[in-house]
């Protein structure tokens, strides 16, 4: 007879002498039952905790503004610094990671409308003064005059740098091309749309497709050029003026703006007759939104004083972030990193917010990893569970925000019901429904 | 011929293009991930090409793709476990199992092993009614019907505690570790501390007679006398619901280990299956003639076993609700316990006779052609005199617990137990640590499933609602009252042609009276009258010169 029994002796389970226990594993389903119903409760405790953890504001940078904070530019070449110009005049260069000023001057008379960046470290502001004024924050004293001046006819909106070349698009009336080198020169190249007149609000070099430059102005047009060609290549009118532009860092040919009907629309360069996708949410005019450096996700800050956080395919935000004191926000940008997202609003403050509001980013280790990595999985997994989604999307909201989306849904269902009524009352597809992705476009010019 | 044939051949080519599978690496490959889907598998594949979206599309072959993967590695870790099973083989054909003393398998196994064999003698405190060990297999419970009860860890012969109740023992239960037992007592059931402090009643359980414990969801369910079904959940201390069963005083009570339902055997040879969200039993089992003595139900939650007054052993399919085999015993089988390798234990009178797993898949041999099925067992054990009265596998040994009426013994069961535990699953520790044991019960508590979450199929959570649109709107018809045809025909017009007087012209032959025709000739009939009615008020109404203008229908 053949005979064996089991034995396990207490030395296999921790070697004498050490106090480290072994751990053997089994993954045999009928050790462990269960599966689902406790994934799913370890997937509530995590959407629990994702909420307790929800901290997202960090602080205000000190001192602050005196007016309203306009215009933001990051520096393309340094993950810590970042400019913010305000109404007064006043540019500020800030260090982001010891939270200080670094560098400060009254660069224009009246309010800085838009600030950038060059390659060689140098920041090019423009404001309503008709001036354009180079700064070098970096090897000049605090209030050092500028290190050269552009004075154009009109009241400037906006400035964008070149990726690579020495030169600038400036926006006024028109946009036009000016070169770094050239101090005091007048504009190399003058962009404009042939029956368009009115102000451009914002201007962008696409960094990736570097002589694409997209623009868009109180005519509610959003018009494309090319700088090669010296010519304009698409325009769009939309419903309502747009306030801001931003393009995608990864996804070269897609871009963003900032409408004043409150949605953010995103869309695709090569197929303008409609949008990728409609971002709602806000209830006020968004005055300005960016792209994270990753190219999935959004923020954009509104008249409505929130900021909110979207992903790029869905089309509701991720997040809303507020605060008592914040006033109407003009403008946001994400930090280099991707993990901190910036806010300059009305009252004068920059605040600084995480980009993930229970995230932080301090060093972790490999087990407390492994348990975010599996938790995330989780929630994603068992993300449509009423309870679950109940807790992960619940926010609180100021009082006249919520009371004014209220208020925009009743009359959003008023006209479609509107809408409706007339389409049933006319003869069957004289009146066809648009989508909704195409609905804000009003024309199109080539 | 062969010339003439060979134009053909491209015509009758196999319509996959897959490389030919007789090589043996590939057979041995795909071998390997049919067992490893077997084994490990999550349910179904996804019918990936009949998905319309193509996003969704996108997301769910990338989702198959890693669940293939992690079917596969999964199966590959196998190398990884340590331990092999225990085996008691016979090496020639005259040799047999059962035939194997327990002295003999203490020669042969190690010493160690050969000493987790004991007796314990208490012949002075009564029949020992309760063995129980702790999930991880470390500590036992032992207790006596006239009130003794003694928990101790059992390998090392360490005493935890010993105490003299002094009341009847009905039944007692670990609670999800060795810190803390459950006894149900004359009136109420109590919970103890490992060193023997008293620290609940539960007044609420009155008058139990068996327990048991659910330990992911811990609970702590008992019956009662009266045939009531109590939950209390023991990390917060409500008490769930009480559920009369209506089927009189229990006398078998088991959980399922797979999906946490109870199953409770009745006197008239039922079973029923409870949850603790429904009032009513789940499932009715009638697996019996007479009272059901000793119930279990397998690790895996696919197979129950019972045995009867009436000396049958049936083996039920509890996924599909049917019972596979019927077995006999030679005395009526009083406790069961169903090990984690899947041999069963049955204590019936004096003896203790294990089976293999044969028996829930083969079909039993009758001895010489009467309706009696007798199994042969692996092994046996007893026939000294003492009365077994609950047999119980330790978790991860392979040893089996048996208590009796001069106490407790515990025999060596080679393969019995399951080799290789997992060290980080909660409770199941062999070689747990008081600091591990902390840590698991706060994770453990903190991933207490909700009770609401107890369904037969465990695996419901998360599932979409798959009943269709179609079907709910099938089911909401068939929820209303059907529309009354009659009433619809009263309100459409009058005359000659209503639609009530049309419908008794219409509708068939004359000499067939059905409810609706009778329903309408009396509508119509109401009408007319209530017409006549009408003209003689308006005739009195319009006076004698104009009453010639009143007529029917204004």
């Amino acid at each position: 007879m053949k005979i064996k029994a089991l034995s396990r002796s207490a030395a296999s389970a921790q070697a004498p002498g050490s106090n480290v226990a072994k751990q053997s594993r089994n993954l045999d389903p009928n050790l462990h039952p269960f599966e689902r119903a406790r994934e799913y409760t370890r997937a509530l405790n995590a959407t629990k905790l994702d909420r307790m953890f929800a901290q997202p504001f960090l602080a205000s940078f000190e001192p602050g503004h005196v007016d309203g904070v306009y215009s933001f530019a990051k520096d393309p070449e340094s993950l810590e610094h970042f400019a913010s110009g305000s109404g007064d005049g006043i540019v500020k260069v800030w260090n982001l990671t010891s939270r200080q000023e670094i560098w400060q001057s009254q660069a224009h008379e009246n309010i800085v409308k838009g600030m950038s960046w060059t390659r060689d470290k140098k920041l090019l502001t423009c404001g309503s003064d008709k001036t354009i004024k180079l700064f070098d924050p970096y090897n000049s004293t605090s209030k050092a005059p500028p290190v050269s001046t552009w004075h154009g006819n009109h009241a400037f909106t906006s400035v964008s740098h070149h990726r690579s070349i020495p030169s600038f698009a400036a926006a006024s009336s028109n946009i036009s091309i000016y070169d770094v080198t050239r101090a005091a020169g007048t504009p190399v190249q003058t962009l404009s749309w042939p029956t368009a007149i009115d102000t451009i609000n914002a201007v962008s070099f696409n960094q990736t497709e570097t002589s694409i430059l997209a623009s868009c102005a109180t005519d509610r047009a959003v018009i494309l050029y090319d700088t090669r060609t010296n010519s304009p290549l698409h325009r769009n009118v939309l419903n309502f003026a747009c306030n801001s532009i931003s393009w995608n860092p990864m996804e070269a040919f897609n871009f963003a703006v900032a409408c004043e009907d409150h949605n953010v629309y995103l869309f695709d360069m090569r197929k303008m007759s409609r949008a990728l996708n409609v971002l709602r949410g806000h209830v006020a005019a968004v005055m300005s939104v960016e792209f994270s450096p990753t190219g999935e996700e959004l923020i954009s800050g509104s008249y409505d004083r929130t900021v909110r956080l979207w992903e790029r395919a869905k089309g509701h935000s991720r997040d809303i972030y507020h605060t008592k004191r914040m006033q109407r926000v003009f403008s946001v940008a994400w930090s280099p990193d991707n993990n901190y997202v910036l806010s300059g609003s009305d009252d004068g403050n920059v605040r600084l917010w995480r980009s993930q509001a229970s995230s932080r980013q301090g060093v972790k280790s490999f087990a407390l990893r492994q348990k975010l990595q599996y938790d995330d999985a989780l929630k994603e997994r068992y993300a449509h569970m009423p309870e679950i989604k109940r807790i992960a999307t619940h926010r609180q909201i100021p009082k006249q925000i919520k009371k004014a989306g209220e208020i925009k849904n009743e009359e959003l269902k008023a006209i479609k019901r509107r809408d409706e009524n007339e389409r049933r009352h006319t003869k069957k597809g004289k009146t066809r429904r648009t989508a909704e992705r195409a609905k804000m476009i009003l024309a199109r010019e080539q | 011929m062969a010339a003439t044939d060979s134009p053909k051949a491209p015509l009758v080519k196999p319509k996959s293009n897959t490389a030919p599978i007789a090589d043996a690496d590939t057979i041995a490959i795909r071998n390997h991930a049919t067992s490893a889907v077997s084994i490990y598998g999550r349910g179904d594949k996804i019918r990936i090409k009949s998905v319309r979206d193509k996003k969704l599309r996108a997301n769910l072959r990338s989702l198959e793709a890693k669940t293939k993967e992690a079917t596969i590695r999964a199966k590959n870790a196998e190398i990884l476990l340590e331990n092999n099973a225990g085996l008691l083989e016979p090496e020639h054909a005259l040799e047999r199992t059962y035939k194997v003393r327990q002295d003999e398998i203490r020669q042969d196994v190690g010493v160690e092993t050969a000493k987790k064999g004991f007796e314990l003698r208490l012949e002075s405190f009564g029949p020992y009614d309760v063995c129980e060990y702790t999930r991880n297999g470390r500590e036992l419970l032992i207790a006596g019907r006239k009130g003794h009860v003694a928990c101790m860890d059992w390998r090392d012969g360490k005493l935890g505690c010993e105490l003299q109740l002094n009341e009847t023992i009905r039944d007692a239960k670990w609670l999800h570790n060795n810190q803390t037992f459950a006894v149900a007592q004359k009136k109420s059931v109590y919970i103890y501390a490992r060193d023997g402090v008293e620290i609940h009643q539960l007044k609420s359980h009155v008058e139990a007679t068996h327990l048991e414990f659910l330990p992911y969801h811990f609970l702590l369910a008992s019956v009662s006398i009266a045939g009531v079904l109590r939950y209390t959940d023991t990390s917060t201390g409500q008490s769930l619901s009480s559920i009369p069963t209506h089927l009189g005083q229990p006398t078998s009570l088991c959980q399922n280990p797979h999906n946490a339902i109870l199953h409770v055997g009745h006197q008239k040879g039922t079973v029923t299956l409870w949850s603790p969200n429904t009032g009513t039993p789940l499932v009715k089992l009638l697996p019996h003639h007479g009272p059901v003595r000793g119930l279990a139900v397998d690790r895996s939650g696919r197979y129950m076993v019972s045995t009867g007054q009436d000396r049958r052993m049936s083996v039920w399919d509890i996924r599909m609700f049917k019972e596979l085999h019927r077995h006999h015993l030679r005395l009526p089988g009083s406790t069961i316990s169903i090990s984690d390798r899947n041999l069963t234990a049955v204590g019936w009178g004096t003896q203790v006779s294990v089976f293999k797993p044969d028996i829930f898949t083969h079909a039993p041999e009758s001895v010489d052609n009467s309706m009696l099925t007798i199994p042969e067992p692996y092994m046996n054990w007893g026939g000294d005199g003492q009365t077994i009265s609950t047999v119980k596998f330790c978790p991860f040994e392979d040893i089996l617990g048996i208590s009796h009426n001069r106490g407790f013994s515990s025999i060596l069961v080679p393969g019995s137990g399951e080799p290789n535990p997992d060290s980080l699953e909660a409770g199941t520790n062999p070689f747990e640590t008081p600091k591990q044991r902390r840590e698991t019960e706060i994770h453990s508590l903190l991933e207490k499933i909700q009770p609401e979450m107890i369904n037969i199929n465990p695996n419901f959570v998360g599932n979409l609602d798959l009943a269709s649109e179609e079907q709910r709107k099938r089911e909401r018809a068939e929820n209303m009252r059907p529309e009354d045809k009659v009433a619809e025909m009263k309100k459409k017009g009058r005359g000659r042609n209503s639609a009530l007087r049309r419908h008794l012209r219409k509708n068939g032959q004359k000499n067939v009276i059905d409810e609706t025709k009778v329903r309408a000739r009396e509508a119509l009939k109401n009408r007319d009258k209530r017409e006549i009615e009408k003209v003689k008020k308006l005739r009195t109404e319009y006076g004698p010169a104009l009453e010639r203008f009143a007529r029917k229908g204004l």
